[in-house]
């Protein structure tokens, strides 16, 4: 009986032993990981986050191919009428809320809005030298993503200093669009008033930077005494030139020049496929607007999408220097270079020069994806053409947005014999006549003509009161449960 | 020599108490083959009550001879595998004992997890296949011998490319997570994946509440391996088999020739309103048969040897195998080799301490192409044209042009393989220790280490080449390589007290602890720049090039899971004829937040032995009657891990002063709330033996309700910005599922005069599938692609079956401008409709066809499989057929190109091309129509009827070798010989096992059909 006993005890000693350690063995920590919620530590951690905030500019490669299709510039072009249905759609305007690449433009600027937020929700964590600058940073690419998102969605839900959580889409309101715009000011003049003329790296904002986008957001409010002086200030500030040579801008060596205000840096480097474009580093933009199985000098080949019209080529007067290096005529290009080329579905005979894929980039991963162009996303000519049509528009100033103006055709015709001397309205009609042509290609087309409700003249298919806004995306009203209302007319 | 001096002496003293003795002489032999078994205990019983019997064991002839044996005395012959009889000594005629009839089966032990049981006190819905079944079905990998022969049990293919993965469904799909059994060897937990076939001895699948006992993990399921052990008393014995293969495709797809393609094209391009492509398309002919081409006859061979045996205190078995495929496709490019090697021992250390251990080396090396998606080999042979040659005049691959109409995608699928190089070997060594003590009678304490440990280095050279403008082309040419370490242990403690009370009250108690860890860690990186552009130099240590400044070309991960586990079951049965049991499992598992870490898991089950009842009198001969219920909770904790925290896993890399750098983002957004997977699970059951256990009868009845669905990567509003880089949606607990169905299985076995043996058995599955929750905000998840940029064609939906098809739905085809006005506008789906264009049905009537018109279109889960086993023998000749059916299981066809000049299947032959030409294939035309959105036109009926197996075979005896029990089998046999489906694509029974998005098909590569030549030699 006592062996009995004894043999039960070991028995049940042993089958316990384990039950002591539970806490210890199931408590880990989770190995070489840093929580989220746990971090702003250091100033490391904050310039880090900072980097997250700005890697998400790279995907409105987007937003600039869209917006020029969706203008009278382009066509959507492509492989075929069904190569990008969301794209060619958009061009046809006939887009529906079902549409993958309208859901991206959402998707992206929502998350460039979450992760300049997540900077601004931890801002009081830790102090440190410099911090302004960094914190100024994220408030100016919060404004950058927002304006994106007004521009192209009207209202969207704000939630200030703090990430969006899962269920506020069934709660937070779409904010109207006044309201989005006042958000957006409110960052951009934090940000004024934190950034440094002169960035600490090529390729952070500006002050300059911050003003222009706030002389923008203004103008898109017909707020034209504001944007006339805010964009005076950097007209004025010194830091700007027009760069002399046109012809340069677009091509590697005028990355990040003297006429730059703000770019939206991409790079070569590293590797990219279609399973998540927007990881690429590289400007994606520059391989759908390559030309289709090209084999020649200077260029490499792309996608053949948005592609030029004849009319936007025809809208340049003789003499002006922009046109063929905004558009290429791939005829004449092929005549005088010996270059072949295939063509895509809507063939113009035009390519969208400015952002063609450039011979000379490392090609690494798909080399269609990972072009190095930067995109321009602020010029100062943009800057003195808005400064223009704020004064004229504002009835303000006619003779300094005649100058403004002025300055953009002297380095086009590289001459003071195309002046523009009408005033009012007329005035009104060239400043945007050449906001066309100075940046077609860039994105801006479509937006200036919504505005400026000159959109349904311009755009077939356009209907006024409808297209002005692009519808919220299908799978978002859906998860809003009831709270968004779908824009009008969609 | 002592002992037997003892025995004859003992003997010899019983000779004084019982004066008439007499020499006992017999054989022993089997009483369905006739053959003498060999090492039969023979015991001599009672007689001198002294305690201690006096016996001997048979000879290589089956024969014994027990001297002095007083008349009376009972013998007692017992033999492993048999059921034990007795014998009263009559006289001294030579004695004929037949050992084990059909009763047998009784008595066999089913391995139930953390114990055994024998199969007629089971309560639970058991499936068991044993090593017979996995010898007869030849299953290049183990998952195979699953299909068919259990009912409730669906095993599917991901490919049929060498060495591709399997999927294991038990009753069906309930959750878009993981849905994998847990499988557990000999013990501890390990994978199927690298096991030899030929090293298990029996497969027993837990498909209801009894897997309770395993909590958390065993929601899916529970497979259990028992591999093969040497056994008591045997002399060395060896078995070899091997078998040489010849594989073909299964399957070609009847494409277009050269000239039909041209003329089809001509037309496409006259409605579309462009020049025609082929102004003469005379002397094309037949053109290039890619298929042809690319479908090659290949190799394979298997080699397996094992020797077992044992002394009465140990058991051995060493076992050694090397299996080599080539693939169809591709030939060594596509390969997959594995070797074996294998050790099991048991000792019986003292009376009551045994101690068995085990262990398994495995080897694996795998190369593989590019398969089942956009750019997949298969996918360019049915899509580049046959207009192309292989080769141009100098004698290299000719380029697919980089045309708008061909794509960037379609490149020449010869020059892809003969392009493609990567290698991926794995070595991995998995096994237990095992000691059993037996405290007291009726108390064992059993204490197991299982461990896996395993490393694989993977290597993909990617080569500069040009396609001529191809999305695949290379301009820099780089070498990827990885190293992954995955390791994890088991450790077992657990107690198991039997005892009887009264006469009828048996109690079985199990109680322990289960410690499980895993560990491993992964690292990844790339050199640029291989050394002569060749394989032969693809390594990093060459690959000298690197990333531009600020790029990475390395990356890692780790982890550490663990979870800790208490269970306790009680059995307990009333003279074998009421049957209870209950079992309860705590879990504590990382997987979760603290809050939630816990889970508790408890079941039971009962049986009640019908036919032991005085009542119990049918008409005919019922041998055994048994219903059988079960019910229970159990848990899925298969997820990512770490999701109820925050990472910064994201991916943040911008351009600051012209060069990459690199910051911190967040990774998948968190949820603190997480928590177990809850399945409920209900089976009730009957099993029913008849005629002499000739015929065997089970059914069952389930329902497996699944609750607190984790849902990984969960859609939802991208306000929250899971689309950043890097970034994804939390896992959430957000649905619920439910299946339901019956199985059913009958055996027939029968054998007349000892020369001809007939063995039949066929199951039948049904199975109903709903989900009855999604938490999400929408009621719906999506999954899948169709296409290129079109909506997901596949969803997990409340009201519907999970994984179901969603899109529109055909009516046929507008014959004729009035009926293209008669119809809603179905501009919103991509162009305006014209005559030929297929015409989609208006579901919710609002007068535009448009996003919200789209309805189910069927589902990928079969609604019926069933599985039917025939072998007969004669004399020495046997025969066997395996045959597999799935109803009702719809596929995607979505191996086509959307492009105006690719290939395409002869259905375009019947296509529309004028009023009343065709009410199914709509016209064809380069311009814009909306007859490529995801309709029914895409789904198809992928039910099919497949002969998984026949093999013939003969056997001579090898008696002059060693004994009677040698012998050589010679069979041919063949796998895939047939299969019966209206499916256009290469195999109706793959699938890539999503959850949501599986039954979608880019040209999988279809299962080979082999043919096979092979020996089986016993010595």
């Amino acid at each position: 009986m006592k062996s009995f006993l004894q043999k039960i005890g070991i028995v049940l000693l042993v089958l316990t032993l384990s039950t002591a350690c539970e806490k210890e063995f199931i408590d880990r920590a989770p190995v070489y990981s840093i929580d989220s919620e746990n971090y702003f530590n250091s100033e490391d951690d904050y310039n880090n986050a900072l980097i997250a905030a700005y890697d998400i500019l790279q995907s409105t490669y987007v937003n600039v191919l869209l917006g020029e299709i969706a203008s009278d510039n382009t066509l959507c072009g492509g492989e075929s009428a069904t190569d990008v249905v969301g794209f060619q759609q958009i061009d046809d305007m006939i887009h529906t809320p079902v549409n993958s690449n309208l859901r991206d433009v959402w998707n992206w600027m929502f998350a460039g809005v979450s992760r300049a937020s997540y900077i601004l929700e931890f801002q009081d964590k830790t102090d440190f030298p410099g911090k302004a600058q960094i914190l100024a940073e994220a408030h100016f690419l919060r404004a950058y993503y927002h304006f994106e998102l007004v521009k192209w969605f009207g209202p969207i839900p704000l939630k200030g200093d703090e990430r969006f959580a899962i269920g506020d889409e069934t709660r937070i309101p779409r904010s109207p669009v006044s309201d989005v715009y006042a958000a957006i000011e409110e960052d951009l003049q934090f940000a004024v008033e934190n950034l440094a003329d002169v960035a600490p790296q090529t390729g952070r904002a500006t002050k300059g930077a911050a003003q222009a986008l706030l002389g923008k957001a203004y103008l898109y409010q017909d707020k034209f005494a504001e944007a006339a002086t805010v964009l005076q200030e950097v007209i004025n500030s010194g830091l700007y030139e027009l760069e002399p040579d046109y012809s340069v801008i677009f091509e590697p060596q005028g990355q990040n020049g003297v006429g730059s205000v703000f770019e939206v840096q991409y790079s070569d480097a590293e590797g990219a496929g279609f399973g998540c474009l927007q990881c690429s580093e590289g400007n994606v933009a520059v391989g759908f607007n390559g030309i289709r199985n090209y084999v020649g000098p200077e260029f490499d080949s792309g996608f053949s999408f948005n592609v030029p019209v004849q009319e936007a080529y025809d809208a340049y007067e003789p003499g002006d220097s922009r046109r063929d290096n905004a558009i290429l005529n791939i005829n004449a290009w092929a005549e005088e270079t010996g270059a072949t080329f295939g063509t895509g579905y809507e063939h113009t005979g035009f390519f969208n020069r400015k952002y063609l894929p450039r011979k000379g980039d490392s090609n690494i991963g798909d080399q269609n994806l990972t072009n190095p162009n930067n995109y321009r996303a602020i010029r100062y000519a943009d800057v003195l053409l808005m400064a223009a049509e704020a004064l004229n528009r504002g009835n303000i100033d006619d003779e300094l947005a005649r100058e403004y103006l002025n300055r953009v055709r002297r380095r086009a015709f590289g001459d003071m014999d195309h002046e523009i001397s009408a005033s009012g309205g007329a005035l009104t009609d060239f400043i945007l006549a050449e906001r066309r042509l100075e940046l077609v290609g860039e994105g801006h087309r479509f937006f200036d003509l919504v505005r400026t409700g000159r959109a349904a003249e311009a755009i077939e298919g356009f209907q006024e009161g409808k297209h002005e806004l692009f519808p919220v995306p299908f799978e978002e009203i859906q998860f809003s449960n009831g709270n968004w209302e779908q824009n009008p007319g969609y | 020599m002592k002992r037997n001096c003892l025995t004859i002496f003992l003997l010899l003293l019983g000779g004084f108490l019982y004066a008439q003795e007499v020499t006992v002489k017999g054989t022993v032999q089997d009483a369905e083959s006739g053959e003498p078994l060999i090492g039969v205990n023979v015991l001599m019983l009672g007689g001198d009550g002294a305690g201690g019997a006096k016996g001997t064991i048979t000879d290589f002839n089956g024969e014994f001879e027990l001297q002095n044996v007083p008349v009376g005395t009972v013998l007692q012959f017992s033999y492993t595998g048999f059921e034990s009889l007795t014998r009263t000594v009559e006289s001294d005629a030579p004695m004929i004992i037949e050992m084990g009839t059909n009763a047998e089966v009784l008595e066999e032990v089913v391995v139930i997890g953390y114990g055994t049981q024998k199969k007629r006190d089971v309560t639970g819905a058991v499936a068991i296949v044993d090593s017979k079944t996995i010898d007869e079905l030849k299953p290049i990998k183990i998952e195979q011998a699953l299909q068919g022969t259990t009912p409730g049990v669906n095993v599917t293919q991901q490919s049929g490319s060498p060495g591709a993965g399997l999927d294991i469904r038990i009753r069906g799909v309930s959750t878009n997570g993981q849905n994998a059994p847990l499988v557990i060897i000999d013990g501890y937990q390990g994978d199927l994946n690298t096991l030899n076939p030929n090293d298990i001895e029996s497969i027993t699948v837990l498909k209801d509440a009894q897997a309770a006992v395993y909590g958390t993990i065993g929601a899916n399921g529970v497979i259990l391996v028992t591999t093969k052990t040497g056994r008591k008393n045997k002399p060395p014995q060896l078995s070899y088999n091997t078998y040489f293969g010849l594989q073909e495709t299964s399957r070609t797809l009847p494409l277009l020739n050269a000239t039909e393609y041209a003329l089809l094209l001509n037309e496409a391009y006259a409605a579309g309103g462009q020049p025609l492509p082929y102004p003469n398309a005379s002397g094309l002919g037949a053109g290039t048969n890619w298929q042809d081409e690319v479908f090659d006859q290949a190799p394979m061979m298997s080699h397996d040897i094992t020797v077992s045996g044992g002394s009465d205190r140990v058991t051995y078995s060493l076992s050694g195998s090397h299996l080599e495929q080539e693939g169809i496709v591709g030939g060594n490019k596509s390969s997959f080799r594995r070797s074996t090697a294998r050790l099991s021992l048991g000792i019986d250390l003292t009376d009551n301490l045994k101690l068995t251990t085990n262990a398994i080396y495995s080897y694996v090396d795998r190369d593989a192409l590019n398969e089942n998606g956009l750019g997949a080999v298969l996918f360019n042979a049915l899509n580049t044209p046959p207009t192309q040659a292989v080769f141009d005049d100098a004698g290299d691959f000719t380029l697919v042009p980089n045309t708008p109409g061909l794509g960037i995608e379609v490149i020449n699928p010869l020059a892809q393989i003969a392009n493609t190089f990567n290698d991926y070997d794995l070595n991995k060594l998995n096994g237990q220790t095992t000691l059993d003590w037996t405290v007291l009678e009726g108390l064992k304490l059993t204490g197991r280490l299982g461990f896996n440990t395993s490393n694989s280095e993977g290597r993909t050279f990617n080569k500069l080449i040009s396609y001529g403008g191809k999305v695949f082309d290379i301009t820099r040419s780089s070498v990827n390589q990885n190293a992954i370490n995955d390791n994890n242990y088991s450790i077992d403690l657990f107690a198991t007290y039997e005892r009887s009370f009264g006469s009828a009250h048996n109690l079985t108690l199990t109680g322990g602890s289960t410690i499980f860890r895993e560990i491993g860690n992964g690292l990844f990186a790339t050199g640029f720049d291989v050394p002569n552009n060749s394989w032969n130099f693809a390594d990093i240590a060459l690959a000298l090039g690197t990333s531009p400044d600020g790029g990475r070309d390395v990356g890692s991960y780790a982890y550490d899971e663990r979870r800790l586990s208490y269970f306790g079951r009680a059995q307990y049965d009333f003279d074998g004829k009421y049957l209870l049991s209950a079992m309860l499992r705590r879990d504590a598992s990382t997987k979760f937040g603290p809050e939630n870490r816990v889970g508790i898991f408890p079941s039971f089950t009962a049986g009640w032995v019908l036919s032991d009842e005085d009542f119990f009198n049918p008409v005919g001969k019922v041998d055994l009657a048994k219903l059988r219920v079960s019910y229970g909770i159990l848990g899925n904790d298969q997820i990512v891990n770490n999701g109820y925290i925050g990472t910064l896993s994201g991916e943040a890399t911008y351009v600051f002063d012209g060069a990459l750098v690199n910051g911190t983002a967040i990774g998948a957004l968190p949820n603190p709330e997480l928590q177990w997977e809850e399945a409920e699970k209900f089976n009730a059951g009957i099993d029913l033996a008849l005629f002499d256990y000739k015929i065997n009868i089970t059914a069952d009845y389930f329902i497996n309700t699944r609750d607190n669905l984790l849902i990984s990567n969960i859609p939802v509003s991208g306000i929250t910005g899971t689309s950043a880089p890097g970034a994804a949606s939390p896992t959430v607990n957000a649905g619920s599922v439910r299946n339901q169905g019956l199985e059913f299985s009958i055996g027939y076995q029968q054998r007349y005069d000892n020369e001809l043996k007939v063995n039949i058995n066929y199951n039948f599955t049904t199975l109903s599938n709903e989900v009855l929750e999604v938490n999400n905000g929408t009621g719906f998840i999506e999954g899948g692609a169709f296409g290129v940029g079109q909506l997901a064609p596949s969803r997990m939906e409340v009201g519907q079956p999970i994984g179901y098809f969603f899109g529109y739905q055909t009516d046929g085809i507008f014959q004729n401008a009035a009926e293209v006005e008669a119809h809603p506008s179905q501009i919103a789906l991509g162009a305006e409709a014209q005559p030929g264009d297929l015409r989609f049905v208006d579901i919710n009537g609002d007068g535009v066809i448009d996003a919200d018109d789209r309805t189910n279109l069927g589902d990928p889960i079969p609604d019926f499989t069933m599985g039917l086993n025939l072998g007969f023998e004669y004399k020495r000749l046997d025969f066997r057929a395996y045959i597999f059916s799935s109803i009702g299981n719809d596929m995607v066809r979505n191996y086509e190109r959307a492009l105006s000049d690719v290939n395409r299947l002869d259905y375009y032959l019947d296509r529309w091309t004028g009023e009343g030409t065709s009410t199914e294939v709509p016209r064809v035309t380069t311009a814009a129509t909306s007859n490529l959105v995801f309709s029914d036109f895409y789904v198809e009926d992928a039910s099919f009827v497949r002969l998984q197996n026949v093999q013939l075979g003969y056997t001579l005896p090898l008696s002059f070798l060693r004994n009677d029990l040698s012998t050589l089998r010679l069979y041919v046999s063949a796998n895939n010989l047939l299969t019966l489906t209206q499916y256009r694509g290469f195999d109706p029974a793959a699938s890539s096992g999503a959850p949501i998005g599986g039954g979608i098909d880019y040209g999988f590569y279809p299962i080979p059909r082999i043919f096979m030549f092979g020996a089986n030699l016993n010595l």
